[in-house]
């Protein structure tokens, strides 16, 4: 019996891992949930509140999925992934999507196999180092040893970026945020690097953030956004467009509050009524409802929404929005039209 | 009963493999063989075809790419524009540095504490119960996590050195910082340049020439050393006077080493601080230290009580035998009870080894950069080949633990028991 039990076991086994690619769609309609890629916890991006609640910039992101592919932004499975594992768990379809402050590469998006579906936060690796160190420029590191979290495009940028300033450095290579929060404070590295809005959302949580200064220097482009595995398009379009619809309705100045009413009934601005299902069947051409962004939109907010309750200026973490205003105020937040 | 005929013989019949007891053991193992090989062989083509359908079929090419990152720790010279390849070569030194810096305390200490827990005194006796019970029974990587805090958090930061908080030791040649330990670093002004084996392959390895002169006018001084103290036990066997030769033998050591330290131009380069942190002299960092001590304080722990056990193995005759001889206690145990208990000692402790040199695949949780952090790590995440970096880096630990057995086991049969 026991033998007989294993043995089925392993055949479902092998069935489970032959239809794994069957359609991402599928599999989290049949499993009523999305799993979806997070950070370990990084405060503003991804961490769980006192509640035990995952509250975050990227955590909303995947809400949205899921409010638009299942109806309800809380079925969600939220699976915590370190610079290391994340590609792992991606590939190894262990997460549906990943939405882990990730750096869209060339070589992620061609040589990992994995599809970026947009930009949800233009960043630009930084340093931080204490004001008492009394350096005002990344220049002027010469010699100083320097806290990364390991498996980011981080580690690279910083080995260019000190070999094409002629100077030298200490990496000490670190795991999780949390790590190397310890470590820098304690005064075992001079600096820590990692993305600027990282270094906003750690410093944010120290004792006493004015102690601590982020250098000018931004020494790589880092547009982060959230991933797909290649090969299915349809899942790919529906995180794609979900994430358009978030700034699209920003653009357009659908809110949350707002989201509700004009959803009812037919407005007169016709790209309203094309992203709110009122007007035309986008929806069926993604393989969902008439309703999937209207629903989207309302779980969180539209994309700026979104930024001031998590990240914005009025929070602990106080990122001004700079490159991440909507293009109509100047920034690079940009969405292809829905027609 | 003669009445009974002899089986006629009619050949090999196939249902013999089954019902004839002398073939159904035959067929059993040639049928579970034959499942186990397929089991394997159903496993390796599905992750091949897995893998192949992610778009990612096997294959090692990845190895000659630029690798693209620092490494903190270098053994050899190194910069970002290597290969993966020299990376996870640099990454492996590290792993092997550890390995035997950690492998020789946990011994030394191990054996300290197994014998001392044998001891007649209640307390020290107790003492090291204590302390076999703590290390053992506490999983490895918290004890290197609580070494590395401990250390981080304690020692002054070298910017605490500028401040006169904290000041250097032992006449201001050493720091010790919580970034580590800096300490005089020995360096030649004169002599040979270093030659470079391997020319400009990864695996490229610069020997420095004044090292190995140093050494070998060092062992050929103890060589010396010791024929002199063979002459003079064959004189005390022959004549019954033993002549005094230990000045001869510090002679014969000290004078050739330190002439060719002279010549070669030896000289100390001291630690100072400089910029953010200390320049020059040898520096140990935090992570290499914070594992050297949790990894050989955790081991020696089990290696002690292999001790023990060898020790306790000895027939109590044994050690009555040499007492009634007259000997002293500690020379009981040097020269009738250890050389015994060793034999029994070796086996269990080839096991200890080999934990501790995998246990060193633990270094990133405090960013020492071994093989694991470097091949298994950063290049696994930059390239994306996890089985290719996995199945490389199981390689090289079961080659690395294979060897330690080899040589152990070697040792072993060289001193056992000759029986006659």
């Amino acid at each position: 019996m026991k033998k007989s039990a294993f043995l089925g076991t392993l055949t479902a086994a092998t069935f489970a891992a032959g239809f794994a690619t069957a359609g991402t769609l599928e599999d989290v309609k049949a499993a009523d949930e999305l799993k979806c890629g997070v950070a370990t916890g990084l405060a503003g991006f991804a961490a769980a509140d006192a509640a035990g609640v995952w509250q975050g910039f990227d955590v909303a992101v995947c809400r949205a999925v899921a409010a638009a592919v299942l109806g309800d932004g809380t079925k969600v499975k939220f699976v915590p992934t370190t610079g290391k594992t994340r590609f792992t768990a991606l590939a190894s379809g262990e997460i549906d999507m990943l939405a882990r402050n990730t750096t869209w590469t060339f070589s992620r998006d061609v040589d990992l196999k994995f599809e970026f579906v947009g930009v949800n936060y233009y960043d630009g690796q930084g340093f931080m180092v204490p004001k008492a160190l009394g350096v005002s420029s990344a220049k002027e590191l010469d010699g100083a040893t320097v806290c990364i979290q390991t498996g980011t495009t981080t580690e690279l940028n910083l080995a260019d970026f000190f070999r094409s300033n002629n100077i030298s450095y200490e990496p000490v290579p670190i795991e999780t945020n949390a790590e190397a929060q310890a470590q820098y404070l304690a005064g075992a590295c001079d600096v820590y690097t990692t993305d600027a809005s990282g270094l906003a959302s750690t410093r944010a949580t120290f004792e006493n953030p004015a102690d601590h200064a982020v250098l000018p220097e931004i020494i790589s482009k880092e547009p982060l956004g959230p991933l797909v595995r290649h090969g299915d398009n349809q899942w790919g379009d529906i995180v794609r467009w979900t994430l358009n619809a978030l700034i699209t309705a920003e653009e357009l100045g659908v809110t949350s509050a707002n989201v509700g009413k004009t959803g009812m009934e037919a407005g007169k601005n016709p790209e309203v009524n094309r992203l709110l299902g009122t007007e035309g069947d986008l929806g069926a051409m993604l393989g969902l409802d008439k309703d999937w962004a209207a629903r989207a939109i309302a779980v969180g907010g539209n994309y700026g929404e979104i930024f001031e309750k998590n990240i914005g200026e009025k929070t602990a973490i106080g990122i001004a929005r700079g490159l991440n205003a909507s293009w109509t105020d100047g920034g690079l937040i940009y969405s292809a039209p829905f027609r | 009963m003669s009445a009974l005929p002899d089986p006629h013989n009619q050949g090999f019949r196939l249902s013999q493999l089954i019902y004839d007891t002398r073939y159904r053991s035959m067929t059993i193992q040639i049928v579970a063989m034959f499942g186990i090989l397929s089991f394997i062989g159903w496993l390796i083509g599905n992750t091949n075809a897995n893998l192949a359908a992610l778009g990612k079929p096997i294959e090692f090419g990845f190895l000659g790419d630029q690798a693209g990152y620092d490494i903190n720790q270098r053994l050899l010279d190194y910069d970002s524009q290597d290969s993966h390849l020299r990376a996870a070569f640099l990454g492996l030194l590290n792993t092997l540095l550890l390995a035997l810096l950690g492998c020789i305390t946990a011994t030394i200490l191990g054996v300290i504490i197994g014998v001392l827990r044998l001891s007649k005194n209640w307390i020290v006796a107790r003492l090291m119960t204590v302390y076999i019970e703590a290390f053992r029974n506490i999983p490895v990587l918290l004890w290197i996590l609580i070494v590395f805090g401990i250390m981080i958090e304690v020692m002054p930061a070298p910017r605490d050195f500028r401040s006169g908080e904290a000041s250097m030791m032992l006449f201001d040649t050493m720091a010790v910082t919580n970034r580590g330990i800096y300490i005089p670093e020995p360096l030649f002004s004169g002599g040979f340049s270093d030659f470079s084996l391997f020319g400009d392959s990864a695996l490229r390895f610069d020997v420095s020439t004044n090292l190995l002169i140093f050494l070998a006018v060092l062992f050929g001084g103890i060589y010396g050393a010791r024929k002199l103290k063979k002459r003079a036990d064959t004189i005390q066997n022959e004549t019954g006077v033993r002549p005094t030769t230990w000045w001869q033998q510090l002679l014969v050591i000290f004078l050739p080493t330190i002439l060719v330290l002279w010549a070669m131009g030896f000289h100390l380069g001291y630690p100072a601080l400089k910029g953010f942190n200390f320049a020059g002299g040898t520096y140990l960092r935090n992570s290499l230290i914070a594992l050297w001590i949790a990894l050989s304080l955790y081991t020696a722990a089990f290696i002690a009580e292999s001790v023990r056990a060898g020790i306790q193995a000895i027939s109590k005759g044994q050690s009555e035998a040499a007492h009634a001889l007259g000997i002293s206690p500690g020379r009981t145990m040097n020269l009738v009870i250890l050389p015994q208990a060793l034999r029994i000692i070796i086996p269990p402790m080839i096991s200890q080894w080999l934990n501790l040199t995998k246990n060193t695949s633990l270094a990133i949780a405090v960013g020492y950069m071994d093989l694991t952090g470097t091949l298994m790590g950063i290049t696994l995440n930059q390239t994306g080949r996890e089985m290719e970096t996995l199945l490389i880096g199981m390689a090289i630990y079961l080659g690395l633990s294979l060897l330690i057995s080899a040589a152990m086991n070697w040792y072993n049969n060289s001193v056992k028991l000759v029986e006659r």
